[in-house]
């Protein structure tokens, strides 16, 4: 653990020390420089943002976090200790789990089994044993759907248990997403764009769960948004990325006077 | 009937029968509730161990006897403990209605002085916060849920698990307390204050004594053979009095099951995964159940659609003798036989209803249709006229003697009479205590010996015993020729036609009845389509030559009807017209629950009631209405006026003299 101090946020929550830390992050499609030298770091129990417009790099941002992507210079500090490269199922290991843009759900299967497979890491009874379906194998079973049923229950999802993903509107869907990536118990929680493409009263739905996740179980989330009331209200602490360069970070009300984040968001002559 | 000052066995209040419930059927689940996906359960024996828990902890909190503790939550078996451990405490439980706004709780909270609130999640506990300022005595909250309320300031507020640890560390110094509390509780003593929901003025709150409670569950249970074995689901407003009577009064002194289903999302789950045997709702519910069904076999395959069709046909004609036990041939018992094999069974499974042995709706008149439909598959459903005044029952239908337009006769001790104007009274050990702090209002409704006012006008059919309601009292009126005029009557039987969604009768002091009517767009319009006729608009539909002949077709089918009921044969329809604009609560025709303003109509329209009656075949007529956001607007339109062929009858004056 880093021996950084934490800090109190506006509504009396008290924030610890530094779970993540990105260290001069560049990441290079072939010539194309996707993040430019990029530092920040996610504190215990906050609400981090990273937002910037269209093609900032945040998603990238966010894949370098998860693993999917090994920038070619930097360093990834995780738990006070740097990150070798990794595979992002041994990311997941670590604690860290993560919705998609683009809903990545299994669309045949219902909700309870997906939300089941975020389990898939605690569970380890061999295929035999599966097979069979006898001792372990039964036995984490139901330690895990017991987990699942909790988050299912919290994330009032309960009347479609049983309704396969494909029949689902799209704002369910995301929240079942959520509910997979809650069922891995993550320290850290990655969400890409948890509210794009809802309505209104969806996104209010979305963010009182996002609150209420990281009031209720202290997760940590990470999140990449474009509805800017949604993130102003939601996050503690905002990154604001730029052509893949870090244009501000700090408290939502730090970053929407600085005149840098303004210039990119209502544009500004080039010279 | 005897009223008995004591109850037998000494079993004269809630908190007794739980007790004899934990020894006499220690091991029989009391309450079983779906959470976490799985149905989780608690015996009578736990069940006693919970609620003397929770007892102790109000014990703890400084709750005392005579206190108020108001209860808002949905069904959970939590929420029935806290009511059973208030009354244990000598506190009367009030439910809310959980879904009442802030502003409407503040005024109950405030009338009944409520020092304790349990709230079920924090949706209810921001309601009370929101208003807690403006309530002088309020006290303590205690929540069930403890999610999103870390933050709270907990100096007024408790956990519900806290309070029955608390408690539980407590019994050694409170328990010898609560033993006398409960042992003080008698037939005399408040078992729940319940408000009545106040369709004129604030709402009144109705004191039940142990008394009412279990002497009408008491009767009731006899009436229909209730037994321990029983299991029902608990879904409907807890602060509705039917709910208080079967899933409290009747579930105590029988000892059976109470379910609370998981989220009021997954009822329908719940409920065929319960499979109650004994089943209550409002006609709503039934209806929407059978529009469902009807619109499913629409979509279903050509054999299924002509196997539906024949065995449904089948069973109109002999279903309701069969479940009657009327004689019925064996080729039609057998033919019977299959279709519940093929159609019935399977149909019943799907809706929950495989195991129901006694169904009951009441709350307004329900279709003979739907009501038929039911009772056609074989399943029980019979009709009960009640009031919170008189814990429920009032008029019940016994097995075998189930109609729909009767709802049947006075339930066990009850009395009834019908005064000079026709309003119905009755008399029973359920006749509420009094009307907290309304003196008046107490006055006005009971008299001084035991008599009730319904405010329901109505009649008892000689020859059978039935009680017919008819109409609101304050509706009913005369004809000219002082032959008896029920609007509602007649309305319903005009509303149980599809096509009509609304109906208003007008005829008091007149020599002939006429009716405005409302076609429903989602029925009519659907005919429409099908039959290719082309509309623009609602109007051009309301005033199209076919759907008019339609309606009159119906009106006329309604007369013939009107006609064989010796009472009120005069309030046959002369005349109609089908109105350009669907009757609004914007416009301040409807009330906000859908219920006819029968005299805001009648100015309103005053030009096509003077128009029916002076005999014009078309007027031209300008309507102010009221849009959504309150911008006002006007229509204009010609609409028809139709003659509509009545049943000659001779008058009944000779029977009024």
């Amino acid at each position: 653990m880093s021996n950084e101090e934490g800090y109190v946020t506006a509504d009396g929550r008290k924030i610890g020390g530094t779970l993540m830390e990105m260290k001069n992050i560049t990441l290079r499609f072939g010539g194309v420089k996707a993040i430019t030298d990029i530092s920040f770091d996610i504190k215990e129990g906050e609400i981090r943002a990273i937002i910037g417009p269209n093609g900032a790099g945040k998603s990238s941002m966010l894949n370098v976090i998860s693993g999917f992507y090994v920038p070619q210079e930097g360093e990834v500090w995780f738990k006070g200790a740097k990150r070798p490269p990794m595979k992002p199922y041994q990311v997941a290991q670590q604690g860290i789990a993560r919705t998609f843009q683009n809903i990545a759900l299994f669309e045949g299967m219902s909700v309870l089994d997906n939300v089941m497979t975020g389990r898939l890491n605690h569970m380890n009874a061999g295929m035999f044993q599966q097979a069979i379906w006898k001792g372990k194998a039964e036995r984490e079973e139901v330690e895990n759907r017991e987990v699942v049923e909790k988050v299912i229950d919290f994330l009032e999802i309960q009347s479609i248990r049983k309704t396969p993903v494909a029949r689902l509107p799209y704002g369910l869907k995301k929240r079942v997403e959520l509910a997979r990536a809650l069922a891995a118990e993550p320290m850290l929680l990655l969400l890409d764009e948890p509210m794009a493409g809802m309505n209104v009263e969806e996104k209010e739905d979305m963010s009182r769960f996002i609150l209420d996740v990281n009031d209720e179980f202290g997760t940590t989330i990470a999140l990449i948004e474009h509805d800017m009331g949604v993130v102003m209200d939601l996050s503690d602490r905002v990154v604001v990325m730029d052509y893949g360069k870090k244009i501000g970070d700090g408290t939502p009300d730090e970053v929407r006077n600085n005149q840098d984040v303004i210039d990119a968001y209502l544009g500004v002559a080039h010279d | 009937m005897a009223q008995p000052s004591q109850a037998a066995g000494g079993l004269a209040s809630i908190p007794a029968l739980l007790h004899r419930n934990a020894t006499e059927y220690g091991d029989r689940p009391a309450y079983r509730e779906k959470e976490f996906g799985i149905w989780q359960s608690w015996t009578w024996k736990e069940t006693e161990t919970e609620i003397t828990n929770l007892a102790l902890g109000l014990i703890n909190l400084g709750v005392n006897e005579g206190d108020f503790i108001a209860i808002i939550g949905r069904n959970r078996p939590y929420m029935y403990w806290s009511m059973v451990a208030a009354e244990s405490v000598g506190a009367i439980p009030v439910p809310l209605y959980q879904d009442a706004a802030a502003e409407e709780m503040a005024y109950v909270l405030d009338h009944c002085g409520a020092r304790f609130v349990i709230a079920e999640d924090q949706e209810q506990v921001d309601k009370v916060i929101e208003i807690q300022d403006r309530l002088h005595q309020f006290e303590h909250m205690i929540y069930l849920d403890p999610r999103g309320m870390r933050k709270y300031d907990h100096s007024r507020l408790h956990e519900f698990a806290h309070v029955q640890e608390q408690g539980h560390a407590a019994r050694e110094e409170f328990t010898p307390e609560l033993r006398r509390r409960e042992a003080k509780l008698d037939y005399a003593s408040t078992c729940v204050m319940l408000y009545t929901s106040g369709t004129t003025g604030k709402p009144k709150g109705v004191v039940l004594s142990n008394r009412n409670v279990i002497e009408s569950a008491k009767n009731s249970a006899e009436f229909d053979h209730l037994r321990g074995n029983e299991e029902i689901l608990a879904y409907l407003p807890m602060a509705w009095v039917g709910d208080f009577i079967f899933s409290v009064g009747q579930a105590y002194w029988c000892g059976f099951c109470v379910n609370c289903p998981e989220s009021a999302e997954t009822l329908t789950v719940d409920l065929r995964e319960i499979g109650p045997t004994y089943y209550f709702a409002p006609p709503r519910v039934f209806e929407t159940q059978l529009t469902n069904v009807m619109i499913r076999m629409e979509d279903a395959g050509k054999l299924k659609k002509r196997m539906f069709d024949y065995f449904m046909a089948l069973a109109k004609k002999v279903g309701p003798s069969i479940l009657d036990g009327k004689p019925v041939g064996f080729g039609d018992r057998f033919k019977y036989w299959l279709g519940n094999l093929c159609v019935y069974g399977p149909l019943k499974n799907t809706l929950g209803f495989s195991r129901v042995r006694v169904g009951y709706t009441a709350g307004e008149a329900i279709g003979p249709e739907i009501f038929d439909f039911y009772r056609s598959l074989g399943i029980n459903l019979k009709q009960l006229y009640g009031q919170t005044e008189a814990t429920v029952f009032i008029t019940v239908q016994p097995d075998g003697e189930v109609r729909s337009d009767t709802v049947g006769v006075p339930a066990p001790g009850v009395e009834l009479k019908i005064d000079d104007s026709g309003e119905v009274f009755y008399r029973s050990p359920g006749v509420f205590e009094e009307y907290y702090k309304n003196a008046e209002s107490t006055a006005s409704t009971k008299d001084a010996e035991g008599w009730v006012a319904t405010g329901d006008a109505g009649f008892i059919e000689t020859d059978t015993g039935h009680l017919r309601i008819i109409d609101r009292a304050k509706d009913v009126g005369k004809m000219a020729d002082g032959s008896l005029f029920a609007p509602k009557y007649v309305e319903n039987k005009l509303k149980f036609y599809p096509n009509i969604l609304e109906a208003v009768v007008f005829g008091n002091g007149r020599d002939q009845c006429m009716a405005f009517i409302n076609i429903d767009l989602s029925a009519v319009g659907n005919w429409a389509e099908r039959n290719n006729i082309a509309y623009t608009s609602y109007q051009e539909l309301a005033g199209h030559p076919k759907v008019l002949e339609t309606i009159r077709d119906h009106v006329e089918e309604v007369n013939r009807s009107v006609a064989q009921d010796e009472m009120l044969s005069g309030c046959q329809i002369h005349r109609f017209l089908v109105l350009h604009k669907e009757l609004d609560a914007d416009d301040g025709e409807l009330t906000r629950t859908r219920k006819v303003r029968r005299r805001i109509i009648e100015e309103k329209y005053e030009d096509l009631i003077d128009a029916l009656y002076g005999g014009k075949d078309e007027i031209y007529t300008e309507t102010e209405v009221t849009y959504e956001d309150g911008r006002k607007g006007s229509i204009s339109a010609t609409l028809k006026l139709i003659d509509a062929a009545v049943v000659p009858v001779a008058t009944q004056k000779v029977a009024a003299e």
